[in-house]
């Protein structure tokens, strides 16, 4: 296995989130009732012309500047020719020699923890197909063209991916800066952010690529993962056993965890792609450039950058807190409404909040608890109103829709004990029901300490300000 | 005018606007009257649907609005429809059998506009099938004949069209041209076709048969009507991205201007051998008399126009093999009956559906755009567009007009060519460059040959069609052949 080098090149299809279709007005919304969401012109109707939306130019323009690519001033929406029942014009619009975007790059880590480059050959607009629907119809195929003309932005990579680990990572990446940009949902369920993967093997050493498999139908992470793995064994064990990969396109079945082959090379339709002779080029000037390039927002490694060195935090932390950007502004909502240190919002978010809301399918933009809501429960930990055990259930109370932190500590009454001569009495009663382990300690048996602080604190229903505690019982038990 | 109600039918749209508005008859009595003449003259084929209901209604409907002050110079007066527009509610066929029950849910913008400006249209024409074709012999709904001899064909593929204006059964008609569609047929039966340059009229459903040639225009019996006409179909239609937000000026009041300083340019290769020595000399003598009117003729030279029926035949294949990949029996048109697969469905369908041109004219397309012949045919032939684009240029930059003969023959027997599409295709050898370079053309009657008619085409650089109308409107002010009207049909 360790001979051989892996090479993998990714084509990322991200839905881009317009009301209305790339060449018609017909909205974009998903799941509808099928063909309520189809126009004529997405029905390919005799006579009906396709008008560009402008708003998928724009998106289009946000990628390339935030992955640092070229944007051409000068675009060209091509026919590409083939035949199938959901593509109702027998050719669908796409960009092919003159792509909207060339170049770029993204930054991923790679598994020994350095930064690694990933090229961005291009990236491209075109229409997305309807759906052939196989169940429920006996004998026959239902079409659905709701999605027809849905704007799609095909991000094309070089074959700089190594691993499977990496392709996770870049895909991440991509996703990730999508979402930022706000041009895309990124719902992998949904179809909206899904990808084909061009993998091949070679001798380490080798200069030359190997024979590629084209994978589709991955339509999550974990996938993806899955069948880049199978594919690249399936290839090493071809290969070791004296075969030979051949060029084809293999569906990844989940289910059985397997690709298998669809069409060989051979089989490949001859896609005719001419210029749309509908369309004007979509030419596009630098003022136009420099107003999207200002209208882009701080994008994920800036801000974690900022992040490390405005708050402090530890970089693992920052890049988690920064992968989406409603998680980011939540963690800044949060630490300006209190002093209780960003590395507590921080642990806070990523342990207890991101627990809850994985429990609960939640995203964060939609959590129960505002931002506001946890500083307000942080900040009482803060000032030693509660102590970070108490805090937990105040959380998970919070959480219930039981009210703010501060009406929960009220109502259920825990706030934490610091008056020292309510402890002090505390600390008394409990020394006076255990005079065994008492006499004990005072003989040098230190251990014990602790469980009288535990005692101590199970009595005071653990409202007892801890370190009080503790100082109570050392001088108690002196 | 001193004809009676009855010779209606010979007049043209600015005399019947006249008479409209002076009350001496009403657009009900006019479209009544034009309806039976297009029932009594049925065995010219011209029409593929007549919707006589539906004409009646709306010119009650301007009768109405003319009595209220309301109506402009178009409102109440009959025209036709080539059946490639598309038109709510009633058959658009594209005299085809794919698309023999095909029922288009809206309008085109053409459609639209000539309905606001209160045309009545009386019909849809029979043309070639998807306007491929020379001769109006390629319809799944047969020949049209030609009014000065039916066993001529009307040129095509606006032949229905051009044989309604030219037998008085109707004023006008829209037509499209690709790559001569209406010009050549205008020649052909007498009449006056005008191709508006590429983007001035909204292509919005005329279903496309080569979207970067296609272009509708106006076949009526004179330039001033022509004008009219083209006053309300063009200008910037938003739902097609070719059309040019260009002003649209009023044809009509620019037609009077003088001649005088016009500089006409002559192209020698018009000449040639190919050309009819008959249609050399009615065209010589157009321009003898144009001279006359003022304007001077200057040669000018377009050195790559023997290349352009070879381009056309490359890049209008390429486009309307996949234009027409939409009708595949799925969705709407002729659909094959019980399909065994998928693929069968798509072949019989496709087979059943498309007649014999059409089928040549999608492999062709389907051939130059295919991996390996892309670069040598269509490449190729979308430089050679570009230069035969500039020859043009360099002409207009020493003339405002180019003038020449429109086809190289007067009306070819039906039946002729039919088993050589190449002799055909050269029928469109001197109209054809405008389709390229996206020029304004017309062509007007100019005498005859034989009996026949005779075209003088002239066209002009972009958004010139002032300048092609005044002219012809001028030479039509000093002759009367575009007055001629085939014996049968008085």
């Amino acid at each position: 296995m360790s001979a051989w080098e892996v090479v993998i090149g990714l084509e990322i299809h991200t839905q881009l989130a317009t009301r209305s279709k790339i060449f018609s007005g017909a909205a974009t919304a998903y799941g509808a009732t099928p063909n309520t969401q189809a126009c004529l012109v997405d029905l390919g109707y005799p006579g009906v012309l396709p008008v560009l939306n402008e708003e998928v130019v724009r998106m289009a323009c946000k990628f390339g500047l935030a992955v640092g690519a070229n944007i051409s001033r000068r675009s060209v929406f091509a026919r590409k020719n083939y035949f199938y029942p959901d593509l109702p014009k027998g050719y669908q619009i796409s960009q092919y020699e003159l792509p909207i975007v060339e170049g770029g790059e993204m930054v991923i880590t790679d598994a020994t923890g350095k930064a690694k480059r990933i090229a961005i050959t291009r990236a491209h607009l075109e229409e997305d197909a309807g759906k052939s629907v196989h169940e429920g119809f006996a004998e026959n195929s239902g079409i659905d063209l709701n999605r027809a003309g849905t704007p799609l932005l095909e991000i094309v990579s070089e074959p700089d991916l190594r691993s499977a680990k990496e392709a996770v990572a870049y895909l991440r990446k991509i996703h990730a800066i999508v979402r930022y940009l706000e041009i895309s949902d990124g719902n992998m369920q949904e179809g909206s952010f899904r990808c084909d993967a061009n993998v091949s093997v070679r001798p380490v050493g080798q200069s030359e690529l190997g024979t590629r498999a084209e994978l589709k139908n991955l339509n999550s992470f974990r996938f993806v993962e899955k069948a880049i793995n199978f594919e690249i064994e399936r290839q090493v064990n071809l290969i070791e056993d004296g075969g030979e990969v051949v060029q084809e396109t293999r569906l990844y079945d989940s289910d059985k965890d397997e690709t298998r082959s669809m069409r060989s090379k051979e089989e490949a339709n001859d896609y005719r792609y001419f210029p749309d002779p509908d369309l004007l080029p979509v030419v596009i000037d630098d003022a136009y450039i420099n107003a999207v390039r200002a209208s882009l927002p701080e994008l994920p490694a800036a801000k974690q950058a900022r992040f490390v060195q405005q708050y402090d935090l530890k970089s693992e932390d920052a890049e988690i807190l920064t992968v989406s950007r409603a998680m980011a502004d939540y963690f800044e909502a949060c630490s300006e409404s209190t002093n209780a240190g960003a590395q507590v919002i921080a642990n806070w978010m990523l342990g207890e909040l991101s627990a809850a809301l994985n429990r609960d399918s939640i995203d964060i933009s939609a959590s129960q608890i505002a931002p506001a809501a946890l500083a307000g429960l942080l900040t009482r930990i803060a000032d030693a109103t509660i102590s970070g055990k108490i805090a937990k259930d105040v959380f998970e109370a919070m959480w219930a829709g039981q009210g703010t932190a501060d009406e929960i500590i009220e109502s259920k009454g825990l706030r934490q004990i610091t008056d020292s001569s309510a402890i002090d009495a505390i600390v008394d009663e409990v020394i006076a029901n255990n005079p065994s382990q008492a006499s004990e300690y005072r003989a040098g048996k230190d251990k014990l300490l602790g469980f009288f602080v535990g005692q101590v604190m199970k009595a005071s229903k653990g409202q007892a300000n801890p370190a009080q505690v503790n100082d109570a019982v050392r001088r108690k038990l002196r | 005018m001193s004809d009676g109600p009855e010779s209606l039918h010979l007049q043209t749209l600015s005399e019947l606007s006249a008479g409209l508005a002076a009350g001496d008859f009403s657009s009900r009595e006019l479209v009544d009257l034009l309806l039976r003449r297009i029932d009594d003259n049925k065995s010219l084929n011209a029409f593929i649907t007549i919707t006589a209901e539906g004409a009646l209604a709306a010119a009650d409907t301007a009768d109405q609005a003319r009595a209220a002050g309301s109506g402009g110079p178009l409102c109440g007066l009959p025209i036709v429809h080539k059946d490639l527009f598309c038109t709510a509610g009633v058959r658009t066929t594209c005299a085809s059998r794919m698309l023999d029950n095909f029922v288009a849910p809206y309008d085109a913008t053409v459609v639209a506009n000539l309905a606001n400006a209160g045309a009545v249209y009386l019909g849809k024409t029979n043309m070639d099938e998807f306007a491929m074709g020379s001769s109006n012999e390629t319809s799944y709904f047969g020949d049209v004949k030609n009014p000065w001899d039916a066993s001529k064909s009307p040129g095509g593929s606006s032949g229905g069209s051009a044989a309604a204006v030219a037998a008085r059964l109707i004023p006008a008609a829209t037509g499209t041209d690709t790559g001569g569609s209406i010009r050549q047929p205008a020649a052909l039966t007498g009449t006056t076709g005008l191709k508006p340059t590429y983007g001035r009229v909204s292509r919005y459903g005329m279903v496309a048969f080569a979207s970067s040639l296609d272009q509708a225009g106006v076949i009526t019996r004179s330039a001033e009507d022509a004008a009219l006409m083209l006053g309300a179909m063009a200008g910037f239609d938003e739902r097609d991205s070719t059309s040019v937000d260009h002003p649209v000026p009023d044809y009509v009041s620019l037609l009077d201007a003088p001649l005088k300083g016009l500089r006409i340019g002559i192209v020698k290769q018009h000449f040639d051998d190919g050309l009819d020595a008959q249609c050399a000399a009615r065209v010589k003598e157009a321009l003898v008399a144009l001279e006359g009117r003022g304007a001077s003729l200057v040669e000018v030279d377009l050195p790559n126009l023997d290349l352009s029926v070879p381009t056309y035949y490359v890049v209008a294949p390429a486009e309307c093999s996949s234009n027409l990949s939409r009708f595949d029996g799925v969705r709407f048109g002729h659909r094959a009956e019980d399909p065994k697969d998928l693929l069968d469905l798509y072949c019989r369908s496709r087979a059943e559906g498309f007649g014999p041109e059409v089928k040549r004219r999608i492999m062709t397309g389907t051939y130059v755009l295919s991996a390996g012949y892309y670069d040598a045919y269509y490449l190729q032939a979308q430089k050679v567009r570009q230069l035969i684009s500039q020859d043009f240029k360099q002409a207009f930059d020493k003339v405002d007009l180019i003038a020449g003969p429109t086809a190289p023959t007067p009306a070819f027997a039906l039946g002729e060519k039919t088993d050589d599409p190449i002799t055909m295709y050269l029928n469109d050898i001197y109209t054809i460059g405008a389709n390229l370079a996206g020029l304004p053309g017309i062509s007007i009657p100019c005498g005859f040959s034989d009996s026949l008619p005779v075209g003088l085409q002239l066209v002009g650089p972009h958004f010139a069609e002032d300048v092609v109308l005044r002219c012809a409107h001028q030479y039509q002010s000093i002759t009367d052949w575009h007055r001629q009207c085939p014996e049968n049909f008085r």
